[in-house]
């Protein structure tokens, strides 16, 4: 079995149309994996409609808990606490909130009564689901969680090994806006990052800052121009700034209402059809044609980042 | 007063209602004060051009291993939880990009041979915004590119919040701890969102992320007529308030599009995010009241 090759869709800036994006790559791919990296607002399975498999638990960190028995409140745990996580004092004792509590159990270490233990936060869930078009592995963090890195490194793991064991060649992630830790999960070791962008100030200049970090772990890229024609001449501009760049330039999609129609209809932009239906298919097979051929890869501005 | 403007979904139009209420308030006399806490994507200033801008780093602690007092005894490594510090052979490694910063390798090595240097992983930029007849204060929070960790510099960022009668907050998307950070700590929440599925779904996310934190929030729907009105129907059913609604109007997206403010390139709309700031202020003393 050779190995899966992994195509992960990123953006910057959000809602530029990434999830319509991969649930119409998904369409056309005939059997990829899919892999929702949005952990924050997982969307993909909303145009899917998935046979939504059976949830796992996920427990991405540790949590200190007091025993208000063995508690003196002597109040060296709060005073230890770099996060502000150790509530209370005076005749109450203290407690622990979990939301601020990153786990690092220095508070554990510092107690002279053993009264803090640590245990584990189930912070998320993730499922394996069966879509028409193929296996999707998504997960949902839960609400007001820490640690989407760990959920989106765990989801983009499950989705090669379901590849992996299906025979599938191929799986496309969709990733998460921004440039933080759940961008950077997604990204180490991916074989192609495509950034879904569009024609505004915003979005020329968040793409500008996430493929500085896909620079820094040297992975090839390639850029669409979603919405085209809000601001034709801004898209050329970004069309030129990526072929600059050493990267590939896929093409425009212009905007088209047909898009959120298929969303309200619950499918994906090809099964619905429309004018952007053809535009997506067109950048479909410049991808898939990238993927046939040897990639360059993009020059370095700086070290990669290990994280 | 502190109203943080939040969203599950990106892309729905938070950015777009902080800068064109800061412009509007700062015209009108208000003492307005705005932070762009999107410290992975801050755009605020993209609209908003500020002068004067003054930038102070943000640095995070990191352990530092004095070799000729360090003894291997692997205290350090044993209690980080984050793997950041380890042991190969008697050599002691840290990796930065797993620092949690908490302090424990250094509070427990019993040689005191670990100190603390800050190390940069982003900046808070402090300008001056010039509006017709008046100015305000835009903050906006940088995170390095290729650091993972935003909070730091989220935290930097809301700690300015002071000095101002209007403190107006661009939050990142999504309800991870990047937007607690930005989100705690204010009377209101105004939660942006859209009328699409995709829009719905990450609304009920946000709402039960402010309900987790027990804040007050309310609505502000963008492109309203592009999709369905379930939007409408949730809110109600939830009793969340709707202040604005804007259309989904082809001229508000080209305007944004091209870096312009909505309340120059469509006066027309000024009347509308008045009217909806009167129902943000209004909601926001009312939850002052009831807490």
């Amino acid at each position: 079995m050779t190995e899966p090759r992994e195509l992960v869709v990123i953006s910057g800036k959000g809602g530029t149309g990434k999830t319509s994006v991969v649930a119409a790559f998904a369409a056309l791919a005939g059997g990829a994996v899919l892999a929702d990296c949005d952990v924050d607002a997982a969307d993909l399975y909303l145009v899917l409609d998935p046979d939504v498999g059976p949830p796992h638990d996920f427990s991405g960190r540790q949590q200190a808990i007091i025993d208000p028995a063995a508690c003196t409140a002597c109040g060296r745990c709060a005073e230890v606490c770099r996060f502000a996580a150790v509530l209370g004092g005076g005749a109450d004792g203290y407690t622990v909130d979990p939301i601020a509590c990153e786990g690092c159990g220095l508070c554990l270490r510092v107690c002279p009564r053993d009264a803090v233990g640590m245990g584990p936060v189930i912070n998320g869930a993730w499922m394996l689901s069966e879509t028409r078009f193929g296996p999707l592995v998504h997960a949902r963090l839960g609400v007001a969680e820490d640690n989407s890195g760990k959920l989106v490194t765990l989801v983009r793991k499950e989705a090669r090994e379901t590849a992996l064991r299906r025979g599938l060649p191929l799986v496309i992630v969709d990733g998460s806006p921004g440039i933080g830790c759940p961008v950077i999960a997604s990204l180490a070791g991916a074989d192609l990052v495509l950034a879904v962008t569009e024609p505004t100030v915003s979005g020329r200049h968040d793409l500008e800052r996430v493929l500085q970090v896909v620079r820094q772990f040297r992975l090839p890229f390639a850029v669409i121009v979603n919405k085209a024609d809000l601001n034709a001449p801004l898209a050329a501009t970004i069309a030129a700034e990526t072929t600059a760049q050493g990267a590939l330039f896929v093409t425009t999609i212009d905007y088209d209402p047909s898009v959120t129609r298929a969303q309200v209809e619950g499918v994906d932009v090809i099964t619905y059809g429309g004018r952007a239906a053809a535009a997506t298919t067109e950048a479909w097979e410049a991808v898939r044609e990238a993927f046939g051929r040897e990639l360059v890869s993009v020059p370095a501005t700086e070290e990669r980042v290990e994280s | 007063m502190r109203i943080a403007i939040a969203s599950g979904k990106g892309g729905t139009g938070k950015t777009t209602l902080a800068v064109n209420l800061a412009t509007l308030l700062a015209d009108e006399g208000v003492k307005v004060r705005l932070l762009d806490a999107d410290v992975e994507e801050p755009d605020c200033h993209l609209f908003l051009h500020p002068s004067a801008v003054t930038s102070t780093p943000v640095s995070v602690p990191l352990p530092v291993v004095d070799e000729a007092r360090c003894t291997a005894c692997r205290v350090c490594a044993e209690a980080c939880a984050f793997k950041a510090i380890t042991l190969v052979g008697s050599t002691v490694l840290v990796f930065p990009e797993l620092c949690h910063s908490c302090g424990a390798c250094s509070l427990l090595c019993p040689e005191s041979a670990i100190r603390e240097e800050g190390r940069d992983t982003g900046s808070v930029e402090t300008g001056t915004v010039s509006t017709p007849s008046g100015h305000f204060t835009l903050v906006t929070g940088l995170l390095n590119v290729g650091e993972a960790k935003a909070v730091p510099v989220t935290k930097a960022t809301l700690a300015t919040a002071g000095g101002a009668d209007v403190v107006l907050i661009d939050a990142p998307p999504g309800t991870s701890c990047p937007v607690i950070e930005s989100v705690r700590g204010s009377d209101l929440v105004v939660l942006v969102t859209e009328p699409t599925p995709f829009g719905l779904n990450d609304l009920r996310l946000a709402v039960e992320m402010v309900r987790a934190l027990g804040l007050p929030a309310v609505v502000a729907v963008n492109r309203m007529g592009i999709g369905d009105d379930r939007v409408q129907r949730y809110c109600a059913e939830e009793s969340l308030d709707v202040v604005l609604e804007l259309p989904n109007d082809r001229r508000i997206a080209e305007a944004y599009a091209r870096g312009e403010l909505l309340v120059d390139a469509l006066p027309d709309l000024r009347a509308e995010l008045r009217a909806a700031w009167k129902r943000i202020a209004v909601a926001a003393e009312s939850a002052e009241v009831t807490a």
